[in-house]
């Protein structure tokens, strides 16, 4: 599982740098949202995965018994999704304003002919 | 109650008022102004506390260290703190000379103070994945003030900035997935004792450079620094000046700690490459100041270049080049921070910043040309000012750890920030403009230029005490145990 995991967070990795080589607003931003994705499995991956063994100390123990799904990675995880979500809102809100303004999403031609 | 938490709960405590008070342009101000002189205080009690009591340290929530988040101030974070503080206080008393109207009701005031929370957040935290979460408060903090414009070469820039940044962050995040995977730690005390205590492998090498390629994009280092130079010179003045300042700093400065505790010497890569990007940094920022015709262009590209300086003590990683370093950290963020608020007065008298249409100042104008004088000429390393003392320490510090190579270097480069600085000074100041100019210029402009002048006269004249303040800092960054120690076992250390 962890291989098929790395290998996925590898491809959003690749798509995601592949895509922001490209000079079209829409494309960057598809790349980056990918790209905070890969990031995100990656962490969730690394951490190492646990099946169904959940981080609760069992009644007649004293300490958690190994192995236990670490619930660290996916508070990380979590956290970094709401901000990469929230970023990529703003860089969405962002692109549609320099589309209405400057009218072409190629990022060259932006600042040419401006005020 | 802990005096370590107020740095960053006053900015998001005024920025809460600034919201929620009515949008009379100089009611917010007022505030704002307000909420920046108690951060100030503020800073400067955790300042006496650290420099009395030794590593301050609060443990968030109660929780012990490494379980909960722990907030750290060594010598060295309180002074940036104090520094951000003064920043904060001369980009809030900027606003009273009048801020555009359009960015004024989004928000303006309030994102300034949550500007300098996450900056305070990311000098403060002990805690690696909390860095990146103050990383992101200030980024989208500072995403916003640059994008409230709407001009295509200013939407241009915004987006490269954004777009930049973005990376960057991603690639912190990614490294933080690898660290944490590899050691099941975030708290960069406890990383302190396991990554230096293990055999060098791959695995080490792989995170040292990750961090160099994210930090390095975040402090603007060669190769990675294109986004600056594109970016800083279409804000108004008072963005420019808090972006320069403190967001870069923010960068080198977690080079300086991650590298130092977690990665204390080793692996020699690592700061082989530093010190070449260092240099290279320095010499390219230089360049291609010379070949710039617009003041805030050319300060840019000096921003870009002087950073090289303040990497060069943790790439040789010797006590004097460090405490070199954080001498010129202190002096850079004053100096540069004042040159970005003269920009605004070009701004206003002749709406650009172009050097062809520059000039007249020093005959027109002769309290702004020698109130400038003073950020100008210690940017250019005249003796006695600041920047002098920092490159001379930093000088001795290459020299004494026998990296002739880079002392050169640095030598070399001083002489063009010193060209640079002239062409700087006879074309805006100097020369006779080509127009004259009618506009009345408000006084108030003038205060917070006046004030990081002053600072700067102020480290000149107290060079020594603040050098030995340096000398301390570095001596607590090159014996992590100090740091580890308090952070783990608790408690302020001598």
């Amino acid at each position: 599982m962890e291989l098929i995991l790395a290998i996925a967070s590898g491809v959003l990795f690749g798509t995601g740098f592949y895509l922001m080589l490209r000079r079209r607003l829409a494309q960057l931003i598809i790349g980056l949202g990918l790209l905070s994705n890969g990031a995100n499995l990656l962490i969730f991956t690394a951490g190492g995965l646990t099946r169904a063994r959940a981080p609760v100390i069992a009644e007649d123990a004293s300490q958690l018994a190994r192995p236990f799904a670490d619930p660290v990675p996916q508070a990380l995880v979590l956290t970094a999704i709401v901000i990469g979500f929230g970023v990529l809102a703003f860089s969405l809100v962002l692109a549609h304003g320099i589309h209405t303004m400057a009218g072409t999403d190629d990022i060259d031609e932006i600042g040419s002919g401006g005020r | 109650m802990n005096v370590l938490v107020l740095p960053i709960a006053l900015p998001l405590f005024t920025a809460a008022v600034l919201l929620l008070a009515p949008s009379r342009p100089l009611l917010q101000r007022w505030i704002s102004f307000a909420g920046a002189c108690v951060l100030s205080i503020a800073a400067v009690l955790v300042f006496v506390r650290v420099e009395r009591d030794g590593i301050l340290v609060l443990q968030l929530g109660g929780w012990p260290a490494p379980f909960g988040i722990t907030l750290v101030a060594d010598v060295l974070a309180a002074m940036l703190v104090v520094a951000t503080a003064a920043v904060g206080l001369a980009v809030t008393l900027s606003a009273f000379s009048g801020v555009d109207p359009r960015r004024e009701g989004f928000g303006y005031h309030g994102l300034i103070h949550v500007l300098l929370m996450g900056v305070s957040g990311a000098f403060l935290t002990g805690d690696l994945f909390n860095l990146y979460v103050w990383f992101e408060v200030m980024l989208v903090a500072s995403f916003v003030l640059m994008a409230l414009h709407r001009t295509r070469a200013q939407l241009e820039a915004a987006f490269k900035y954004v777009a930049l940044n973005l990376i960057a962050s991603s690639l912190f995040l990614t490294t933080l997935g690898l660290l944490y995977g590899g050691t099941g730690a975030l708290n960069m005390a406890e990383l302190a004792t396991i990554l230096p205590a293990r055999e060098n492998t791959a695995y080490e090498t792989i995170l040292a450079m990750l961090f160099l390629t994210a930090f390095g994009i975040k402090a603007a280092m060669f190769p990675l620094f294109f986004w600056l130079p594109a970016s800083y010179h279409t804000p108004p003045a008072a963005v420019g000046a808090i972006f320069a300042g403190l967001l870069t700093k923010v960068g080198v400065y977690s080079m300086i700690r991650v590298f130092t505790l977690l990665f204390p010497g080793d692996p020699a890569v690592l700061y082989t490459l530093l010190l070449a990007q260092a240099g290279c940094t320095m010499i390219v920022g230089l360049v291609g100041a010379l070949a710039q015709q617009d003041f805030r262009r050319i300060l840019s590209f000096n921003l870009v270049g002087h950073l090289g300086y303040t990497t060069v003590g943790v790439a040789l990683g010797t006590s004097a080049a460090m405490a070199g370093s954080i001498f010129y950290i202190l002096h850079h963020i004053a100096a540069i921070t004042n040159l970005y608020l003269i920009s605004g007065i070009f701004l206003r008298l002749r709406h650009t910043t172009s050097l062809t249409e520059l000039g007249s100042i020093f005959r027109e104008r002769p309290l702004v040309a020698i109130l400038a004088a003073i950020p100008v000429f210690s940017l250019a390393g005249v003796p006695p000012l600041s920047g002098f003392i920092g490159k001379l320490a930093l000088v001795r510090g290459a020299f004494g750890a026998r990296a002739w190579w880079t002392g050169g270097i640095i030598l070399a480069v001083s002489l063009l920030t010193l060209l640079s600085m002239a062409r700087l000074w006879s074309e805006s100041f100097w020369k006779t403009a080509p127009h004259e100019d009618k506009s009345r210029l408000p006084g108030v402009i003038l205060l917070p230029i006046a004030f990081l002048s002053a600072i700067t006269v102020a480290m000149t004249v107290a060079a020594g005490p603040l050098y030995q303040l340096a000398m301390k800092a570095s001596d607590q960054l090159l014996n992590p145990a100090l740091y580890i120690d308090a952070v783990l076992k608790g408690g302020p250390q001598p």
